[in-house]
């Protein structure tokens, strides 16, 4: 599914403060099976473009269409894993996992199957009946992606869903990730910290600079995967984001 | 701590007590720990025409019960729809605020102009003792949940009442039912203190109310303890409830 972001800004007004521009003029096309990295420095405005594009922000100016209807609410042909722990916690990581399919009325018997299948694909076999408190940090955040994907939407929002994990899960995690990608076609819409995730990751690598979040820079990413990050032409792209990303924190 | 030296405290009271009773040495004042303990040994024995002390207890309990049931069945969607929608909540606020301080007893003499003497007006004085605790805690408990949660309950299309029974009622669950508890322990206080208006026949605080006309303190004394044993009982019946089911709440970091 395409969706197209087009002259986005978006300006906060709280109460006693002085307007605060968080987005400028943001303009972008996914096209349809894209992965799609955004960069950024914290508060540059990332996860506000997330929640408009998820329908639960509006801009103040411009508009978002998600392959060809203009975004007014929550879709469910998009799902998105918050950066901040989501999950249910009176829920079993099972019940949470297949939240949504029972929000669209899916019975439990046709629940449960698909249920046990994404909580092992990322690998939490066995914690199904277990609690979220049960459970480190970065397996509630495996369980909020298993949640999303269980729905099987066509648009993948992600706020920095592996920030949480460690090195190793988290590039386990990469590698699923791009395996269900490459396999269901969804367009990936992935916000991230991490230069190495992002050139691991992408097709295409939109940088933001900070306050007020601007386009500062697109990486278009054409090696094959997967990618070897010891290779020299990941090692190059990432130096050049990187040098990028320090002229804008100079330039501050 | 040793669950004997739990024991001692409790024991020095009752020891205290018969040295003080054998001192002052008239059952008028202060009766012996044994001569209460004999009427809390007989509780189904009736005491001066007026049914036993299980009857009366059982009495008030029940009565309890309705106007407790009542306040749940109100105060909990009012709570509800209040936490969820802030210009409601602005609206009503300052007709809560101002109800709220005003205890249950000030309620009595329009409740007897009401509902006159009787079971009516002992029910409606339960009913607003409750009512407020259960209220305040559900608007506290509704407005409190997450927004993450409401959110991501939108993302996967939970609208009305599917986010109303699959997220914001468990969210609030814990809130609602301190709220619950609290009330059950006002509703209690509320009883046994209605009862003692004159015009009532029965109940557990008529008893001990009637046992004082009839110089009975050992049945007063054996009264209140009964009084305070089911206060606790159910107590301890909703932290039980509060332990089993909500454990996610104190768990979650
Ligand atoms: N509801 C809101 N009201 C007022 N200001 C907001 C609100 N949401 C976000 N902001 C502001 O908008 C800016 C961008 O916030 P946003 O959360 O999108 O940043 P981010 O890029 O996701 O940062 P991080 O990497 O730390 O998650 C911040 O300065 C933030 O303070
Ligand atoms: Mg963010």
């Amino acid at each position: 599914m395409t969706v197209i972001i087009r002259n986005v800004s978006k300006t906060f007004t709280a109460r006693q403060n002085e307007p605060l521009i968080a987005l400028d003029n943001i303009s972008a096309r996914v096209a349809n099976g894209e992965f799609l990295c955004i960069l950024g420095p914290s508060g540059c405005g990332k996860t506000t473009l997330l929640r408009m594009i998820g329908g639960l922000d509006h801009p103040t100016s411009g508009e978002i269409e998600v392959e060809g209807t203009p975004v007014t609410g929550p879709d469910p042909r998009l799902a998105m894993i918050f950066q901040e722990y989501s999950l249910y916690p009176w829920r079993t990581v099972r019940s949470n996992v297949g939240f949504g399919l029972q929000m669209r009325g899916m019975p439990y018997e046709e629940r449960e199957k698909i249920e046990n299948r994404f909580i092992g694909l990322v690998g939490l076999e066995g914690f199904g009946d277990s609690y979220p408190y049960e459970l480190s940090g970065g397996m509630r955040q495996r369980v909020a992606v298993a949640r999303a994907l269980a729905t099987d939407p066509a648009v993948l929002l992600m706020d920095e869903p592996f920030g949480a994990l460690d090195a190793q899960t988290r590039n386990r995690m990469q590698k699923e990730l791009l395996l269900i990608w490459e396999k269901t076609k969804k367009t990936v819409i992935f916000v991230t910290h991490s230069v190495d995730e992002a050139v691991f990751l992408a097709d295409r690598i939109m940088v933001l600079s900070p306050r007020p979040g601007r386009i500062a820079g697109i990486y278009d990413v054409n090696m094959p995967r997967p990618r070897d990050r010891t290779g020299v032409e990941f090692a190059t792209l990432r130096r050049d984001v990187l040098e990028l990303i320090d002229r804008l924190e100079d330039s501050q | 701590m040793r669950w004997y030296l739990k024991l001692l405290p409790p024991f020095f009271l009752l020891l205290a007590w018969e040295v003080a009773s054998i001192l002052i040495n008239n059952p008028f004042i202060l009766p012996t720990p044994v001569s209460v303990a004999a009427v809390l040994m007989t509780p189904m024995a009736d005491i001066l025409g007026s049914g036993s002390i299980i009857d009366n207890a059982l009495l008030s309990v029940w009565r309890v019960v309705l106007g407790f049931g009542l306040a749940v069945l109100c105060a909990v969607p009012i709570g509800i729809i209040i936490g969820r929608y802030r210009t409601i909540e602005e609206l009503v606020n300052p007709i809560i605020q101002l109800l709220r301080p005003i205890p249950p007893l000030a309620w009595v003499p329009l409740a007897l102009a009401w509902f006159k003497i009787g079971l009516l007006s002992i029910v409606f004085i339960i009913f607003i003792g409750s009512f407020f605790p259960i209220l305040i805690n559900s608007i506290d408990g509704v407005r409190r949940v997450n927004r993450t949660w409401i959110e991501t309950a939108a993302i996967y299309g939970a609208k009305g009442w599917k986010l109303l029974a699959y997220v914001i009622l468990p969210a609030s669950a814990p809130a609602i039912w301190t709220g619950l508890r609290v009330g059950f322990g006002v509703a209690w206080m509320c009883v046994v203190a209605a009862e003692m208006l004159p015009g009532t026949t029965s109940g557990i605080g008529y008893l001990i109310m009637y046992s004082y006309n009839w110089g009975q303190v050992q049945v007063i004394i054996a009264g209140m303890i009964v009084i305070g044993i089911i206060g606790i009982g159910v107590d301890v019946l909703f932290r039980a409830v509060e332990k089993r089911k909500f454990q996610w709440q104190e768990m979650n970091r």
